[in-house]
């Protein structure tokens, strides 16, 4: 029964080495696995596979660092082209028309959610300033993990490198929110904690390790979510590489549908939690900045 | 014995019991979010969500242990 399939299976792909040897299921799976890796190929569809350009690794100040460009890379640019050419779209002057249409409508409604929902309740009047950064964020992150779930597609953030710099970034931001509100002295006052000036050696380093735990929940929760969707569903399709058999493909594909359902959900919420909590964040800064302007002007 | 034989056992029961607390933390969230939406029908969008909110928070620790799990199980 197995062996009319053969002839219906591209050469090379995976389907055909499955077929090829009977054993070694435990072999097939780490290579199912490598799907949800970063690589240096580029798979397109019914045009085969492009080698993406390979660089010598530099090595700087210690450091190995590996600049070539691979699919993760590729999709990062993609979904940063889309994003750009959207919002240039986006922001055009809109001529004669009084009612916004088309993108820009849709822009819009983004825009609103991002004031409406995230900003002003999380960082009040003073956070508007911040909306740009804010949105840029949300529109990244959510067509970078909506791109995986397209076909022939790859998230860019199930690449833990790629959600540690967008953690990084929002580190950066929240202390700049922090200090713009708080002013320097006494952003450093805060790293202190208010305790007797004997303990602050011991102090100062716990509280600036604390700076760093929140940027770090967030790099991780992303990274996992994504990263964990597509595991269950290339584990799913897998079992019909372990059963080698395609009478029993339709429960697996049902599974791996309603998991792909989930994962858009997931897409989605994740996107709006990392920025949400980004604004929470730089909303804690800046309240503590005007309470300290209440204490001086009440307290002279 | 294989040494590997303990890291693979030890993902294993990691994963599960990192999937009983997650579930155990966000049954509780769920069902205080229906009792206040039960007695206020009004504020249901705003329980709703902060139950979502305090959903991905609490699955947000549970997935540092599942990367732990997999690092495990791959090493």
């Amino acid at each position: 029964m197995l062996n009319g399939v053969q002839e219906l299976v591209p050469g090379d792909s995976l389907a055909a080495k499955a077929l090829a040897q009977p054993e070694s299921s435990s072999a097939m799976f780490t290579e199912l696995f490598e799907h949800a890796h970063d690589a240096h190929e580029l798979q397109l569809p019914f045009l085969g596979t492009i080698d993406l350009p390979r660089f010598a690794p530099l090595h700087v100040a210690g450091l190995t660092i590996d600049l070539s460009i691979t699919k993760h890379v590729v999709f990062l640019w993609i979904a940063a082209l889309l994003l750009f050419l959207v919002a240039r779209a986006a922001a055009r002057k809109s001529g004669s028309a009084r009612l916004p249409g088309g993108v820009r409508n849709l822009i819009e409604v983004f825009l609103e959610f991002v004031r409406d929902d995230i900003v002003l309740p999380n960082m009040g009047p003073g956070g508007i300033r911040y909306i740009p950064y804010l949105i840029t964020t949300f529109l990244f992150i959510l067509i970078m993990n909506v791109m995986g779930i397209i076909p022939y597609g790859s998230t860019a953030t199930s690449n833990i490198n790629v959600t540690a710099g967008l953690a990084i970034i929002a580190f950066f931001m929240i202390q700049i929110a922090a200090i713009r509100s708080q002013g320097l002295g006494h952003y450093l006052a805060h790293l202190t904690g208010g305790v007797h000036w004997a303990l602050w050696p011991i102090m100062i380093p716990i509280e600036i390790l604390g700076l760093f735990t929140k940027p770090f929940a967030l790099c991780i929760r992303l990274f996992a979510n994504m990263t964990g969707g597509h595991l269950v569903i290339i584990s799913l399709i897998g079992l019909i590489f372990l059963f080698k058999s395609y009478i029993i493909a339709p429960i697996p594909v049902a599974f791996a549908v309603g998991i792909n359902l989930l994962e858009l959900l997931v897409a989605v919420l994740q996107a709006y939690i990392f920025t949400m909590l980004t604004a929470l964040f730089m909303g804690l800064g800046i309240q503590a900045g005007h309470g300290e302007q209440e204490h001086s002007q009440k307290g002279h | 014995m294989d040494p590997k034989l303990f890291a693979y056992l030890a993902a294993g029961l990691g994963a599960a019991f990192t999937v009983i607390g997650a579930g155990i933390g966000i049954g509780k969230l769920a069902a205080a979010a229906m009792d206040a939406s039960g007695r206020q029908p009004e504020a249901a969008g705003p329980i709703r969500i902060s139950m979502i909110i305090a959903a991905a928070l609490i699955e947000g620790a549970t997935f540092f242990a599942l990367v732990i799990c997999i690092l495990l199980a791959l090493k």
